[in-house]
Order: C-alpha cells, then sequence, then structure tokens
C-alpha cells in the first residue's frame, strides 16, 4: 500500500483512470435510469414512486460510504502519516455531502405520498440528517488547515469520531419504531423483486464509478495545489 | 395523487446535484493542474 503513497505513482495511475471511470460510471447510471423510470414495473403498495429508489438507494449508499471512507482515511493518516490519506479524506468530504442531501431530499420527496408527509423525525432520518451535519463540520475544519489539499489532525479526529454514525443510521430501523422500511438487502439476501434489484445494482455501480472518478479529480486539484504553494514558497525564499 | 412530479423531481434534482459535482471537480482541476505546469515551466 505504501507504494502508492508516492504522489507522482498515485498520479501516473490516476490521470488514465479519471476518464475511465467518470465515462463507464456515466454510461451505467445513465442506463439505470432509463432502464428503472421507464422499463420496471409499478409496484404494488407503492406505485410509481418505488422509481425514486433508483437515485435515492444509491445517494444514501454513498453518503455513507463516503464517511467510512473518510474515517479509514483518517486512521491511515494518523497512524502510517500517508501523505495521500489526509489528500484523498479531503476529496471525499463534498461529494459524500452532496450525495447525503440528494439522499435526503430524495427520502423526503418520496415520503410525501408515501407516508403522507414530508419528513418525521425519526432515527434513520434524523441520523441521515445528522451525517449531512457531520459532513459540514468536516468541510468547514479541513477549510480552516493552514496546509492546502491536506487535512488538519483535528479534522482526522473529527472524521474517526463521525464514524460513530453510521452504524448508527445502518441500525436505526432496528433499534427504534420507524416510519422507514427496515432494511431490504442484507449480507443474507434481499426482499426485492429482481425487476428493481438488478436495475438498483446497476445504478449503484454507475454511481459509485462516478463518485471514484469525482474524488480523484479533487485529489488531483489538491496536489496541483500543494505544488504550487511549495512551489511559491520556494521561489519566495530564493 | 399522481406520482409523476414527485418522480421527476426526485431525478431532476439528483441529476442537477451531480452535474454540479461533475462540473465544479473538473473545472477546479484543470485550473490547478494549468497553474502548477505553468509555475513549473517558469525560470
Amino acid at each position: 500500500m505504501h507504494r502508492f503513497a508516492n504522489p507522482a505513482r498515485f498520479l501516473r495511475i490516476a490521470r488514465p483512470l479519471t476518464p475511465a471511470l467518470f465515462w463507464l460510471g456515466l454510461i451505467l447510471t445513465l442506463a439505470a435510469c432509463i432502464w428503472g423510470l421507464f422499463f420496471t414495473p409499478t409496484e404494488r403498495l407503492m406505485g410509481d414512486t418505488v422509481k425514486i429508489i433508483f437515485v435515492h438507494v444509491p445517494a444514501a449508499w454513498l453518503g455513507m460510504g463516503g464517511w467510512t471512507g473518510i474515517a479509514i482515511a483518517s486512521i491511515v493518516q494518523l497512524v502510517w502519516r500517508h501523505p495521500l490519506a489526509g489528500v484523498s479524506a479531503r476529496a471525499i468530504a463534498v461529494p459524500g455531502a452532496t450525495f447525503a442531501a440528494i439522499c435526503l431530499i430524495t427520502g423526503s420527496i418520496w415520503g410525501r405520498p408515501t407516508w403522507g408527509t414530508w419528513w418525521v423525525w425519526d432515527g434513520r432520518l434524523t441520523s441521515m440528517l445528522v451525517l449531512f451535519f457531520l459532513y459540514l463540520g468536516y468541510i468547514a475544519l479541513s477549510n480552516a488547515s493552514s496546509n492546502k489539499g491536506d487535512t488538519s489532525r483535528v479534522a482526522a479526529v473529527f472524521g474517526i469520531i463521525g464514524a460513530i454514525n453510521i452504524p448508527i443510521i445502518n441500525r436505526s430501523v432496528i433499534w427504534w419504531e420507524s416510519q422507514h422500511q427496515k432494511a431490504s438487502i442484507t449480507l443474507g439476501g434481499s426482499s426485492i423483486d429482481s425487476a428493481y434489484l438488478v436495475p438498483l445494482f446497476v445504478a449503484v455501480a454507475g454511481f459509485s464509478l462516478l463518485f471514484g472518478a469525482l474524488v480523484l479529480m479533487r485529489m488531483r486539484a489538491a496536489l496541483a495545489e500543494m505544488r504550487i504553494e511549495a512551489r511559491m514558497r520556494r521561489m519566495a525564499e530564493s | 395523487m399522481p406520482h409523476a412530479p414527485f418522480i421527476i423531481a426526485s431525478y431532476v434534482i439528483a441529476g442537477v446535484g451531480l452535474t454540479w459535482l461533475v462540473i465544479s471537480s473538473y473545472i477546479s482541476m484543470r485550473r490547478a493542474e494549468a497553474s502548477a505546469a505553468e509555475l513549473k515551466d517558469r525560470p
């Protein structure tokens, strides 16, 4: 793993990987959305609103997966001082926050016709809202860091502590009474019909690849900013 | 209650969010890499 700690080696891999992830992700996402919108049947209880699942669920998983990535990168940053760990954690924050926001908004829109309300303060919705605010706090903390592109130790600690919320979101529908349905997809299997499950997995794959491309783009921008800052410092000293 | 406006609104919000992310990330990457390359070439 430490072989990839070198930013020059990382950039040699990231440059061709960014467009590959982006275009493959975009094709899969568009295909899944068209499939989900026009070629899936109407659900018996939820009607056509079930089609919102193809944007809501990938956004929820990536919002939670993003913070898991921040926590892992923060541990790597603090324990092994991996030079790219802080950069990657910071690069994940804005896409993660955006996907968490998309999850909250599309969930609210889905709630109105199915539950009869835009919002309820139950465990799942509230813990997801807390995740969105954690992202905002992390972005503010990492932007306050003096080094461009890198992340401060305070932000890294915040990233690790905030990860406590991820299992809370996951278990919230079991621990508390919730309007939100129980988990339909678990490690043991799925209760979703294959007519919805297959396009849902295509959507998750597509959104995940796009997420990866976005993180690479933001890491490349951060590394370039760090190179600029280092060069300016050398020019000022000479 | 018609479901179409809710479905359309969800996809529009996801599309707008994703498009904003892609454009802002791409522009900041290109701008930073171009500035870094320009500084590197400077004597």
